[in-house]
């Protein structure tokens, strides 16, 4: 038998620490007492109140809405920009986009709300468009700061793929436009699927960026969750929570599904 | 040979076309937004909406700039603003540290484990940063209150006979930070370790030196890289946290997040949110360069 190791006894205290406090709320979702740290019987009443509260409903819907249009248009933008930085010539003009692309991977939360909130009061201001700030404000910011992840993700995928097949199907005759749709599309669809899918749930989880694009227009789970945790824990959170914590680690294992199928199936191509 | 022309000038405009629109995209959404927050920085905060006076006027052939440097000398001036800006610095700080000294060993351990497991250990570690981080930081609510889970347990136990307080203050806080960003510090860590050369660590042992030695000459230095880049991806975002000293924290537990956030929606003083945006941003522009630099070196090695 292996003697157990100091770092392989530290990776499982590790993973206890990141496991543990999110076992306990979906176990404690269950309790039938209101106060939340005395055990009181098994019950499931929190999800029913959960499923009468129309608010949190209309949120629900809402940030589904935002997270579905957001994650669509972070593909486009963030699968161009890895295009670019992966297959252009080097210029001032594919310089500067990888660096704005790969920028907001590391501002912080609160300086790209404020920064984006004041361009949208200023363009309110001077063009009159967006009137309200609401919906399509969120879906602007959201937008923006996925495609940062899009980018990463599809551009690794871009790099690893074999040029000389998209290179035979221009040389056949193939416009660049047909190629791209045809060879590179195909090839690269898991990397697609899976930059879709974490956008979508990054989008489904920001709390910052949205309270400063949003305005009185909407208001999303995020919000409405902070704005009940602020006073405390309550029982019905709880089971919201599990909710999340089950519909986000289900899209987060598809994510990581696709992605890991793409890359055997790359392996054995290769081979 | 029509067709083939049409064909070279679709391609042309589909090139402009592909770097065009997200170039456009990205500057009016992502570089436009910063030179308006370093204008508002410069303006004076006045009860209107928006909530601000103008910086650049016209009138009578005249162009007027009016550069308010107020609000910068204001964070010069007020305690509470320099206070927040080193106890977000001290919080990023411990935080970085508490995951380096908990990651470290866990990334070496999943970089030395059978290949089979670990893809499985990986997903382990991701899983819980793709899943709602308010809900994480929620969760630690009720274990850490004075009647919850831990205090419970450690009464029950007859550790302690009464409370620890441990909500509402700075413990609270690095334990929420540590939790939260664990997993950033990790990934790039394994991925360095696990390229490591391990014929350089059995030539090491070979020669007599002795495993801890052995760590400390060949395996730390060589996984520099790794561990610049998970400390910057716990450092930039900590320095910058919102969530999570506004729900774990106390009053005195204070980040220049929150108070930015505070000056923003319940003073309604944009000018200094602004202000406080761009020192934020001129303190985080060294670790985030630190890290462009090492990430674009890992990937023309790559390449």
């Amino acid at each position: 038998m292996k003697k157990l190791s100091f770092s392989t006894v530290m990776l499982w205290l590790g993973l206890i620490f990141l496991y543990a406090p999110m076992f306990i709320l979906i176990f404690y979702s269950f309790n039938a007492s209101k106060l939340v740290t005395v055990w009181g019987g098994f019950s499931a009443k929190w999800y029913m109140e959960l499923f009468k509260d129309q608010q949190i409903l209309d949120a629900v819907w809402t940030s589904l809405e935002i997270a579905f249009l957001s994650a669509s248009m972070a593909v486009v933008l963030g699968t161009m920009a890895a295009f670019v930085m992966t297959r252009f010539r080097r210029s001032w003009a594919k310089l500067s986009l990888s660096n704005m692309i790969t920028a907001p991977l590391v501002m912080p939360e609160v300086i790209t709300g404020l920064s984006l909130l004041l361009l949208f009061v200023h363009m309110a201001d001077m063009i009159g468009w967006p009137a309200e700030r609401g919906r399509l404000t969120i879906w602007l910011a959201h937008s923006t700061f996925c495609a940062a992840y899009v980018a990463v993700v599809v551009s690794s995928r871009l790099r690893e793929l074999d040029m000389s097949i998209e290179e035979a199907a221009m040389d056949l005759g193939a416009t660049p436009f047909k190629t791209f749709f045809l060879i590179t599309v195909p090839m690269i669809a898991p990397a697609l699927t899976a930059g879709w899918l974490l956008s979508f749930s990054l989008s489904l989880d920001d709390l910052v960026i949205a309270s400063f694009a949003s305005g009185p227009g909407a208001t999303t789970l995020p919000m409405v969750v902070f704005s009940s945790v602020r006073l405390g824990v309550s029982p019905k959170i709880n089971a919201l929570a599990t909710l999340i914590i089950m519909a986000v680690s289900l899209m987060a294992f598809l994510s990581w599904y696709f992605a890991r199928r793409a890359e055997k199936k790359a392996k054995a191509a290769m081979e | 040979m029509s067709k083939r022309k049409k064909g070279f000038r679709f391609a042309i405009r589909g090139r402009h076309f592909t770097l065009g629109f997200p170039f456009l995209w990205l500057t009016l959404f992502f570089a436009l937004p910063f030179a308006i927050v370093l204008k508002i920085s410069f303006s004076t905060a006045a009860i209107a909406i928006p909530p601000y006076e103008p910086t650049f006027t016209y009138g009578d052939q005249l162009l007027n700039i009016a550069l308010n440097l107020g609000n910068y000398l204001l964070l010069l001036d007020d305690a509470l603003y320099y206070t927040a800006y080193l106890g977000s610095l001290k919080m990023a700080v411990v935080a970085t540290i508490g995951c380096l000294l908990l990651g470290y060993p866990m990334a070496y351990a999943i970089a030395r484990a059978p290949a089979k497991m670990q893809t499985v250990l990986l997903l382990l570690i991701m899983l819980p940063s793709w899943t709602s981080f308010l809900i994480r930081v929620y969760a630690w609510m009720g274990l850490l209150a004075d009647t919850g889970l831990i205090n419970n347990v450690l009464m029950w136990l007859g550790v302690i006979s009464e409370p620890l307080k441990i909500m509402n203050t700075d413990i609270a806080v690095y334990i929420g930070l540590i939790y939260a960003y664990l997993p950033f510090m990790v990934l790039p860590l394994y991925a360095n370790l696990v390229k490591m050369d391990m014929s350089l660590l059995e030539a090491a042992a070979d020669l007599g030196s002795r495993s801890i030695n052995t760590f400390w000459k060949i395996t730390l230095p060589l996984s520099k890289g790794g561990v610049i880049a998970g400390s910057m991806l716990v450092f930039i975002p900590s320095v910058g946290e919102f969530v999570i000293p506004e729900l774990l924290g106390g009053p005195d537990s204070l980040m220049i997040g929150k108070v930015l956030w505070q000056e923003f929606f319940n003073n309604r003083d944009w000018p200094v949110a602004s202000a406080l945006a761009i020192v934020m941003l001129g303190l985080l522009i060294i670790p985030i360069t630190l890290f462009h630099h090492y990430q674009s070196r890992d990937l023309e090695k790559e390449a």
